[in-house]
């Protein structure tokens, strides 16, 4: 039962998941942790894993949750974990097959048309859209923390952060891993 | 003339093999997944591999890029097909997905959220992570809407788009409505204004008969 609703949650990911991982996120987060399948906090930490492994964060998130979501819900053998993760990838890039198939001839045909034009015109701001409430729904408690203190911690972890990814070179991974060391640091 | 052969013998190998090693060592080797694998999958399938013509990749990047999912399995999916039809997609998307697949496969089987949770060290570390992380969320919103021309007059759509998912309220707060919605009402927005425009452009065109 769990698998077809997984299947069912990434079946829908992996069709309407335009541009790009980020904008995936705030789906993932709906499907995903919205059933309560997986917390917040390992949402937030999946993303992470995914920012420092090689690979789009689409199958990554695919892949760790098909194999959390059936422990969470009381399959704790590891090969209920095994086959969710090989499900949710597969139906994750399912979609995509057959839309290449049966869509790229007519979208090469057609992309100069103010349909195509006018469609991939209008998503651009949505997708900006769906980034920005991705951030918005991780800014919580369960990320930030609950203390006045953790909280002013994250805070400037956060803006950090931020900075450094905006205006220095400085590789994503390497910002994680000096957040991470940060926390060690600071809250072991 | 005798080395094209040459080179023509080479590439019969299997080239569902090819398509896997080629797209398998991409996988495995790019970080932070979509654009940073689209100039490695160019290099390796336009100037390495010499498969298809740079414009030919353009014209499926430009595909890859307006399907839903995930960007580098839809351009190795439209790669592989490119070449050999759906067999080629199944080689090429294998190869893209499987590093990932067992990498991420082996990280949940051993950090497990209980580990996350109980050992303070890898606690720790994931308190420091966690709001780096909505961090690095924040920085291609802003980047994204510089480079998509986010002005006054649309800036609207992704701040109504953002809060309402935000806001948890049933219907409203599900993700695929803005897409859809983005996509009918950018189609009706821009056959409006290239009617208003063609509108214009015979005015003028009946002004200048006129003035003749």
């Amino acid at each position: 039962m769990i698998y077809l609703r997984l299947i069912w949650s990434y079946l829908k990911i992996g069709l309407f998941g335009f541009g790009g991982g980020y904008a995936m996120l705030s789906l993932i987060e709906r499907e995903i942790v919205g059933p309560g399948w997986i917390t917040e906090k390992m949402f937030t930490d999946i993303v992470a894993i995914s920012q420092m492994t090689p690979g789009p964060i689409g199958i990554n998130s695919a892949t760790y949750i098909g194999y959390a979501a059936p422990m969470q819900a009381g399959f704790t053998h590891p090969l209920w974990g095994l086959l969710g993760s090989v499900i949710c990838t597969l139906v994750v890039v399912l979609p995509s097959f057959l839309l290449v198939a049966y869509t790229s001839h007519f979208i090469t045909r057609h992309k100069e048309s103010v349909a195509v034009r006018g469609v991939f015109m209008g998503l651009r701001p949505v997708v900006i859209g769906l980034i920005a409430s991705a951030a918005l729904l991780l800014m919580n408690g369960e990320n930030f923390g609950y203390e006045n203190s953790e909280i002013v911690i994250s805070i400037i972890i956060a803006v950090a952060a931020l900075a450094t990814v905006l205006f220095t070179k400085l590789h994503p991974i390497i910002v994680i891993l000096l957040s991470g060391i940060a926390g060690l640091i600071i809250y072991y | 003339m005798e080395k094209n052969n040459i080179d023509s013998a080479a590439k019969k190998g299997n080239i569902y093999l090819q398509l896997l090693s080629s797209f398998t060592r991409i996988g495995a080797f790019t970080f932070g997944g979509g654009w940073a694998m689209i100039s490695l999958i160019e290099r390796e399938v336009v100037e390495t591999r010499k498969w298809i013509g740079r414009e030919d990749f353009l014209d499926l990047l430009a595909v890859a890029q307006s399907l839903p999912g995930i960007l580098a399995v839809n351009i190795s999916v439209a790669v592989g097909d490119r070449l050999r039809g759906w067999r080629g997609s199944v080689a090429a998307a294998a190869g893209t997905i499987l590093p990932c697949f067992l990498i991420i496969l082996a990280i949940a089987m051993f950090l497990t959220p209980e580990l996350i949770q109980n050992n303070r060290v890898v606690a720790s570390i994931f308190r420091g992570i966690r709001p780096a992380v909505v961090a690095l969320i924040i920085a291609p919103v802003i980047t994204t809407a510089k480079s998509s021309k986010i002005g006054w007059k649309n800036v609207w759509i992704p701040i109504v788009v953002a809060l309402l998912i935000w806001s948890h309220w049933p219907y409203v707060s599900n993700p695929i409505l803005y897409i859809i919605l983005g996509g009918i009402g950018g189609y009706l927005w821009l056959r409006r204004s290239e009617r208003h425009l063609s509108l214009n452009e015979i005015d003028k065109e009946e002004r200048k008969e006129e003035n003749l």
